[in-house]
């Protein structure tokens, strides 16, 4: 131990075919939507659903991968020291993909293509026709500029957080010291504080109010749930891609091992709370709940039992042996398949809310779904590597690098 | 022929016996087992000790949880008893999710703690099997097979050069029957 000879300021080269690939990701994407605006108003109505699904899983990654920093501060981590730079690219597009997605839920506001349940002409006077008791018992809390100040404040303090704790990370790469490190302990508490009461409601905003008559007090947590295991398997997949690039020698089976057990627990995590929220539903069998599941149930099955299929039973069954979790291919297979599971799981979370009677009504699978989330994975692959590339790839003055180099389980 | 079973080197600091383990080996001369007070960080490499198969036989003491508790739930809701719950199926099986996930944790604990005493020799109203006492105390203990390896000098002395405090000749394996 403690003899290595790491290039520790290894920096990454962002072109060729991967620039390339995700121009054209970007370009399809552009095209995708272009597409789906020019149709009618069936056409624009999944347009917006697919662009707020993209939009919020973009958003939702980027600030789960700032909750990954927070975590590893305050947990004091030693063994993640090394590979927090993959996070940190990923923390430093948060400003963008905030800004998406309040453009994106503004303007479908705006249009009346997304949150018609509860944005409507005369929903809340008493004396309309389309007047809603319950969406006027709502609308101190759901109504327009509540909304968006929402939006702002809470994207806009996760955004915050994030530019300064990579800012801390990277002075601490020139001026060495603890003095980084304290501070970074110190915000990553107050932040911790601020998301973990935040993101419930942040949830309840941009997916549940689709549905504005249902509500479910586990549906923040089913998404945290979500965003989270997501951005462990992406945290995952680009660590061993680069690493099949030739760059991150230092990190080793047991790290690979760590994350593993991350997107395997939390995959379980996931499953606990989706299921939560089923079985009480299910029990009760009260119909202003179940109505919820009717729709998926009638319209979405497929898509519903997938979901299960994809990340529950997937993660459950090839990441339980502890050599699948430090196989390098194994765990990029899953962390495949849950990356791709979640988008199944935003989608089942938001198009019946749009398209109640599933593809008589306009949804489906087809263009505009596979158009627009490779427009998202084109740009969340630019902006992520060109933001990696700008910084060595691992933070040298970290105080636990040598732990983490040294990593063993 | 002697009657000496094992030889006990006991050091007082972990990385004494670390240099104790690597000239025992350079030196061709098995080692039976290490006994210390706390875990040592990759010595289960150095010793070539087996990986354990108590994830296995948790699977399967979990597994077993599973299927007790779906059969008995069957049995109970469905061949003996039926009874209209809320216009339910009688085998709702997302109703039982949670007690069969409670039960197969139950089965695979106790199988757990059943297969460590089992594998240990601890039971209660057993004598503990120890070969050294302090090795559950302060001191860090390294086991020889005498039979095995004759040169009990040279054994003593590579012991003593790597900083044991004390070597033991015993002439029983265990010294705890009492």
């Amino acid at each position: 131990m403690g003899t290595h000879h790491y290039n520790l300021s290894e920096q990454f080269e962002f072109t060729g075919k991967v620039k390339s690939l995700s121009i054209a990701g970007i370009v399809v994407g552009i095209a995708a939507i272009a597409y789906g605006l020019m149709g009618d108003h069936v056409s624009h109505e999944r347009t917006f659903a697919n662009l707020l699904l993209m939009g919020y899983y973009f958003a939702c990654v980027c600030m789960s991968a700032t909750f990954f920093l927070a975590i590893q501060f305050v947990a004091q981590a030693g063994w993640s020291a090394s590979i927090l730079r993959v996070p940190q690219a990923m923390a430093k597009n948060l400003p963008l993909a905030a800004l998406l997605l309040i453009v994106i839920t503004g303007l479908g506001l705006y249009t009346h293509n997304l949150y018609h349940h509860w944005h409507a002409e005369g929903l809340t006077d008493k004396g309309s026709e389309n007047y809603d008791a319950i969406i006027a018992g709502k609308s101190a809390f759901l109504n327009v500029p509540f909304f968006m100040i929402r939006q702002f404040v809470f994207m806009g303090s996760y955004a915050i957080f994030a530019h300064f704790v990579t800012k801390w990370s990277y002075n601490e790469d020139l001026s060495g010291g603890l003095t980084s490190y304290n501070k970074s302990f110190k915000y990553s508490c107050i932040f911790l504080v601020i998301y973990g009461f935040t993101t419930p409601i942040f949830a309840f905003d941009n997916i549940m109010s689709l549905e504005a008559h249902w509500f479910s007090t586990m549906f923040g947590w089913y998404n945290f749930a979500s965003m989270w295991v997501s951005t462990l398997a992406i945290i995952a997949i680009i660590i061993i891609l680069l690493r099949k690039a030739g760059y991150m020698s230092w990190v080793n089976n047991s790290h690979l091992h760590n994350l593993g057990q991350f997107i395997f627990g939390f995959s379980i995590f996931w499953t606990y709370v989706w299921f939560a929220q089923f079985l009480l539903i299910y029990y009760a069998n009260m119909s202003e709940e179940t109505v919820y599941f009717y729709k998926r149930f009638n319209s979405y099955e497929f898509w519903f039992y997938l979901n299960i299929v994809l990340n529950f039973l997937s993660p459950l069954l090839l990441l339980m042996d502890r050599d699948n979790k430090r196989s390098e291919n194994i765990l990029l297979t899953v962390a495949i398949i849950v990356v791709c599971g979640h988008w199944v799981d935003y989608y089942q979370m938001i198009m019946p809310g749009v398209f109640e009677y599933g593809p008589k009504d306009g949804s489906g699978f087809g263009i505009l779904e596979i158009g627009i989330a490779a427009g998202f994975v084109g740009l969340f692959v630019f902006t992520v590597l060109s933001a990696l590339s700008k910084k060595p790839m691992v933070a040298k003055n970290h105080p636990f690098l040598q732990e983490s180099l040294n990593h063993h389980l | 022929m002697s009657n000496i079973k094992y030889i006990l080197g006991s050091f007082g600091d972990p990385d004494e016996m670390l240099t104790g383990i690597k000239k025992l080996q350079e030196n061709n001369i098995s080692i039976y087992d290490v006994y210390t007070p706390m875990p040592i960080h990759g010595i289960e490499a150095k010793l070539g000790v087996k990986r354990s198969r108590l994830d296995i036989a948790a699977f399967f003491f979990g597994i077993t949880g599973t299927i007790t508790m779906l059969t008995g739930v069957y049995l109970a809701t469905v061949v003996d008893w039926p009874v209209n719950i809320g216009g339910k199926t009688h085998f709702a099986f997302p109703d039982f999710v949670p007690i069969t996930f409670e039960l197969t944790i139950l089965f695979c604990a106790f199988g757990l703690v059943g297969s460590y005493y089992a594998s240990t020799h601890l039971f209660p109203g057993r004598a503990p099997r120890v070969m050294d006492l302090r090795a559950t105390d302060d001191r860090f203990v390294i086991a020889i097979d005498a039979k095995q390896n004759a040169e009990h000098d040279k054994i003593d002395e590579l012991l003593k050069s790597a900083g044991a405090l004390e070597v033991k000749h015993n002439e029983r394996k265990y010294v705890s029957y009492e």
